[in-house]
């Protein structure tokens, strides 16, 4: 396919993807001129300076200067000033406010968009990620040249894009209880959009010792949820859900999937509560919590329950301080990671797994074998590997004589090898329903079963790298 | 919340799972709609059922009954929010024909 002389497929592609960097890296740079250059003119047409900066941060470039907005300011944000509701006032809010946004994925990505275009004065945003191709159908303010770099810078170049007057703060790190009381006092209001239990109430916990508003934003699925926690005497996570859901019910964009314009909706809901919260306009969604069904088309809100007096975060009897809040576990707390990284279980003895590139030899060695994909259906449809035998996890113990089945008939099979029965193999993505599978078969008497250490994935990093993924 | 209503005579009100048969009362059980939220619909498989239950039973034995029913559910017991017709309520609130009872257990995706 890559004769002739002429450049393969794969070197356009190469090329083109280095020619996008650098055309990155140039807008980046481009970006940041611009912003010094308007602090500068601005500096010099308003010398004053804003009085309420307690974080000698620059100023919004630009700055409101005895409650008037500069001529840029009134044009740039013209359709927000004719809005009776909205108007002069509650701009000059949203110009003094600043957002911490926990999170620059599904959800950050809309709402930082949102809060940069609409002139909150400054912006955090916190995230220790890097782009991944399979971010980009949803994850909407990267884009394809900062696939491997920092989400934070990718996400910050692209709200200096939309607005240079608008300070971008750049928190390249995970945030923990370490580093949380630390970030989050230097901002008015915090938008979750982060990914797992732990964080959650890490992040509502924090919000409590600090005295913050939350704009609480989730997504699975075809489902989203938004609430706004500790607001105006309303309710914090912890009086909603005292105790974390078990391991089994937490469930993962990266296992269960997600509509990618899910998020982006929750997301541009959290941009808008936080405008409300920063402008001062409105009733905040405290006390009541919206569901969005993506498939009926359906947003129903409920009222939640009030604040819990016996909440341990926030009730009357609370002992959260900021040092007690540093020494806690929320790990342990919620039983699962605070990084989004997948489980990795070790159920199964040694002599009982195989690896990857050893099952790939004992094939092409020809050994009589069944190799069975313990995966869901609809993943075996993406990909398998070939003569691989689907059966679900969850309807292993229905099927399990397709099992013997094909054992059967591959030991008929089988020509030279005597002795020894067919071998039987279990994969599934990662290695940990394969572990389950094989646990399950020892049990049945299928003692010869093995599982494929690390799954397909593994596959595809030791055996064969253009195995797909996903 | 305790049983106040327990003793009272009025059959209407007679509270718990008691059935009012030998009172005369024309509607003995009162059917609801259970919306299922989240991870309770990968639970029970539905986004909504209907449940027909007893007149005077309360929003927690519901769960009960639908626990029984999916004993999967058993799993988001503890942590979820209960509403009865789009408003939070306590365990104990008695449900009326035609309420709709959500189960809503926290998304944490993103």
């Amino acid at each position: 396919m890559d004769s002739n002389g002429v450049s393969s497929a794969s070197d356009i592609r190469r090329e083109i993807a280095s020619l996008e960097a650098a055309k990155a890296q140039i807008e980046d740079r481009i970006s940041t001129l611009q912003a010094q250059l308007s602090n500068c003119s601005s500096n010099g047409r308003a010398k004053e300076e804003i009085e309420e900066n307690r974080f000698s941060a620059p100023s919004p470039t630009e700055t409101i200067s005895d409650g008037q907005l500069s001529a840029d300011m009134i044009y740039r944000y013209s359709r927000h000033l004719l809005l009776p509701s909205f108007g002069v006032e509650a701009q000059a809010n949203l110009l003094k406010a600043s957002v911490l946004v926990i999170g620059a994925g599904g959800l950050g990505s809309p709402a930082l968009l949102y809060l940069a275009a609409c002139g909150v004065g400054r912006v955090g945003i916190v995230d220790h990620d890097v782009v991944e191709l399979n971010n980009l159908h949803r994850q909407i303010i990267h884009t394809e040249a900062y696939i491997g770099r920092s989400k934070v810078e990718s996400a910050a170049a692209a709200c200096r894009a939309i607005n240079s007057t608008v300070q971008i703060v750049e928190h390249k790190e995970a945030f923990r209880t370490s580093n949380a009381v630390e970030i989050m006092s230097k901002y008015d209001i915090v938008v979750d959009a982060t990914d797992n239990v732990p964080s959650r109430y890490m992040i509502s916990d924090c919000c409590v010792v600090l005295g913050k508003p939350l704009i609480s934003g989730a997504a699975l699925g075809l489902e989203g949820q938004l609430t706004v926690y500790n607001y105006n005497g309303g309710p914090c996570y912890r009086c909603l859900f005292p105790t974390p859901p078990p391991t089994t019910a937490c469930q993962r964009c990266a296992d269960s999937g997600v509509l990618g314009v899910v998020p982006g909706i929750i997301g541009c809901l959290q941009a808008l509560e936080a405008i409300k919260v920063a402008g001062a306009i409105g009733e905040p969604l405290s006390g009541r919590m919206l569901l969005f069904d993506a498939l009926s088309a359906r947003i129903r809100i409920v009222k939640i329950r009030g604040r819990s007096l016996q909440c341990e975060a926030c009730g009357e009897n609370t002992t959260l301080t900021p040092q007690k809040f540093r020494d806690f576990d929320y790990e342990k707390f919620t039983q699962s990671p605070l990084s989004t990284s997948p489980l990795k279980l070790n159920l199964l003895p040694t002599n009982a797994r195989i690896t990857s590139k050893e099952y790939n030899e004992r094939n092409i060695k020809g050994e009589a074998h069944v190799l069975v994909d313990v995966r869901p259906s609809h993943h075996y449809k993406i990909i398998s590997l070939p003569k691989s035998l689907n059966i679900p996890l969850a309807s292993l113990e229905a099927r399990l004589w397709e099992i013997s089945a094909a054992l059967g008939r591959d030991e008929g099979d089988k020509t030279e090898n005597d002795g020894s029965s067919a071998s039987l193999y279990v994969i599934c993505r990662r290695g940990n329903d394969s572990q389950r599978a094989v646990e399950y078969l020892h049990k049945m008497g299928f003692t010869s079963a093995k599982d494929i250490v690390g799954g397909l994935e593994s596959w595809a990093n030791d055996v064969d790298p253009k195995f797909p993924t996903y | 919340m305790t049983f106040g209503f327990k003793i009272l005579s009025t059959p209407i009100y007679t509270g718990e799972n008691m059935d009012s048969k030998e009172e005369g009362n024309g509607s003995k059980s009162v059917e609801i709609k259970v919306l299922f939220f989240a991870r309770a619909r990968d639970l029970t498989g539905m986004t909504h059922m209907p449940l027909e239950v007893s007149q005077g039973t309360t929003a927690h034995d519901c769960l009960n009954r639908l626990i029984v029913k999916f004993p999967g559910l058993e799993e988001i017991r503890n942590c979820m929010v209960l509403a009865l017709n789009e408003e939070y309520a306590p365990g104990s609130t008695v449900v009326k024909d035609r309420d709709e009872l959500a189960i809503i257990p926290p998304i944490s995706g993103g």
